[in-house]
């Protein structure tokens, strides 16, 4: 099975060709990293979180296909301006509709996205001593058996 | 930059139709349209045809032309030269060897022969893609019956020692196949020489149509049908022959034999001048295959930090096609098992491209290329963590 790029959305072409909120925060409330090369894919995400616990900034650096990269930027778009509680909330699901969809061998790009927000907001609780409810730890390698 | 172009460089997933071979097969579907197995006067002009395309073909490769046996392409011949080939040689023996960088025409079928009773050893290649020798030889045992080898492989175009493969096997009474898919019409091919006994080729690779291909059987090599039905191709492949496919594929075959010195020559110049500045001017960039044993229109590469759909996608959006080696674009759960067979860990291979040239690429086009590689490599780094690791860990 390939992969052709007109199975993509215009939407993740987009989010592709111009992915927003690259980049690194320095001395960010939380950072995640998800993923693992052997896989084709690492997904990292920086929070910049007021003390009011709403997410001022988010920022991405992702390796991977083209859908994890549109996923990642997706899922930046969707975190700024929320609250962490909101935050945790948004599921894989959310992102692959913002995108209009994903083909079925990427779907696990969505979940990696989600999975990096759980991670950043995990290592932000940890920083702060804040409980975020249904958070749960990340899991050391959520790749280690490649998904489909 | 220079203003933006379309550069084809998927060359050894399908070629462009040579115009020649393209004029010469109308006439066979609306004309000369009748069925060459009819005995009627209207079936003489197509039965010539597909004569003088059989003649055509057999001189490309030193063969009779009684032993070109058309097909609908590299598929199926490979999976009648082994399928019908490891029945044939049953009551022998049950083994058969081939490489572990085969296209999955033959690893596949290697797969369906063991779940039919037969076994298969996969002989592994060096680091340049070769296939070792000595390996090969010792994997060799009194049941085997056939090796299969291809000819070049089809994503980092290593070149295999074709002759030496063919002494060694009739040396041991064993019967050898080679896939030259991505060979013929490429490069020479002399099936005399090379003691070749089947050999495989696809028609759209060298300006054919699509759909078309032939296996070569060496003559008193009595390997039974794969396809059955009618008594077409001397009773050896039923089907209701492909006239203007067989047509178009022996002119195909005349034109790139005559013109492969030349092609050759071109393509290889191309092909290094791509090969020198992306490993002149991409940090962190490897060649995959041979730099010297290789088809003259290859070259592979790998990036690492960044993964290879991505770096597709950003290319296809500049106009420049290619292809890529990574798990990402496939679907399955490993990248290419030729990047693997060759040593390379799997998140380098998730960065792996194929470039292949087609016959009538400029020098401005391949430059074209490279800026644009040199551009997206730089973009995809941009965006990878492992390239921040990378350069921090640099700095400490």
């Amino acid at each position: 099975m390939n992969m052709y790029d007109g199975e993509y959305s215009d939407k993740v072409i987009d989010h592709f060709t111009n992915p927003r909120n690259v980049g690194e925060i320095e001395n960010a409330s939380g950072v995640g990293t998800v993923g693992n090369a052997k896989c084709g894919d690492i997904m990292r995400i920086f929070l910049d979180i007021d003390e009011n616990g709403i997410i001022r900034d988010c920022k991405f650096k992702t390796f991977g296909c083209g859908a994890a990269v549109a996923s990642s930027s997706m899922a930046t778009e969707m975190v700024k301006g929320k609250s962490v509680q909101e935050a945790m909330e948004i599921t894989n699901k959310a992102v692959m509709q913002a995108l209009d969809g994903l083909p079925v061998v990427k779907i696990h790009c969505s979940l990696l996205a989600e999975e990096a927000i759980h991670a950043a907001l995990w290592d932000y609780c940890q920083k702060t001593g804040t409980v975020i409810e249904g958070l749960k730890p990340p899991k050391a390698d959520i790749n280690d058996e490649c998904p489909l | 930059m220079t203003t933006m172009q379309n550069v084809y460089l998927d060359n050894a997933a399908t070629s462009c139709m040579k115009k020649e071979a393209l004029d010469a097969m109308l006439p066979y579907f609306m004309e000369e349209y009748a069925n060459p197995s009819s005995i009627h006067a209207m079936s003489r002009n197509p039965r010539a045809a597909v004569k003088k395309a059989r003649a055509q073909i057999a001189a490309c490769i030193n063969a009779d032309p009684s032993e070109i046996f058309f097909t609908s392409g590299g598929t199926e011949s490979d999976n009648w030269a082994l399928i019908s080939g490891m029945e044939m040689l049953e009551k022998k023996g049950k083994h058969l060897i081939i490489s572990t960088i085969e296209h999955h025409a033959i690893l596949e079928t290697s797969y369906y022969l063991e779940k039919r009773g037969f076994e298969v050893t996969r002989v592994g290649v060096d680091s340049d893609g070769i296939i070792k020798m000595d390996e090969l030889e010792k994997a060799i045992r009194p049941d085997t019956v056939l090796i299969s080898v291809m000819t070049a492989n089809n994503e980092i175009g290593s070149i295999q020692p074709i002759a030496e493969i063919g002494k060694l096997a009739h040396e041991k009474g064993i019967l050898f196949h080679t896939d030259a898919v991505q060979a013929f019409g490429h490069i020479p091919l002399d099936v005399q020489s090379m003691e070749v006994d089947m050999m495989s080729a696809s028609g759209h690779k060298f300006g054919a149509p699509k759909g078309i291909g032939f296996l070569y059987v060496k003559k008193g090599i009595k390997l039974p049908p794969f396809m059955h039905g009618g008594e077409q191709e001397e009773g050896r492949r039923a089907g209701t022959t492909n006239v203007p496919g067989i047509v178009g594929m022996g002119v195909a075959a005349e034109i790139s034999c005559r013109d492969m010195a030349e092609n050759s020559a071109k393509l290889t110049e191309l092909r290094d001048h791509l090969i020198d500045r992306v490993l002149t001017e991409i940090p962190y960039s490897r060649l995959n295959g041979s730099r010297d044993r290789r088809l003259p229109s290859n070259a592979d590469f790998s990036f690492e930090f960044i993964e290879g759909e991505s770096m597709l996608m950003s290319l296809g959006m500049k106009g420049v096609y290619i292809s890529t080696g990574s798990a990402c674009a496939s679907g399955s759960l490993d990248p290419s098992h030729v990047l693997l067979g060759i040593g390379l860990p799997h998140e380098i291979a998730h960065g792996s491209i194929r470039v292949s040239i087609p016959e009538g690429t400029t020098m401005e086009q391949i430059d074209y290329a490279a800026d644009c590689l040199k551009q997206t490599v730089e973009t995809m780094r941009s965006l990878s963590p492992l390239y921040d690791d990378f350069i921090k860990q640099q700095r400490k």
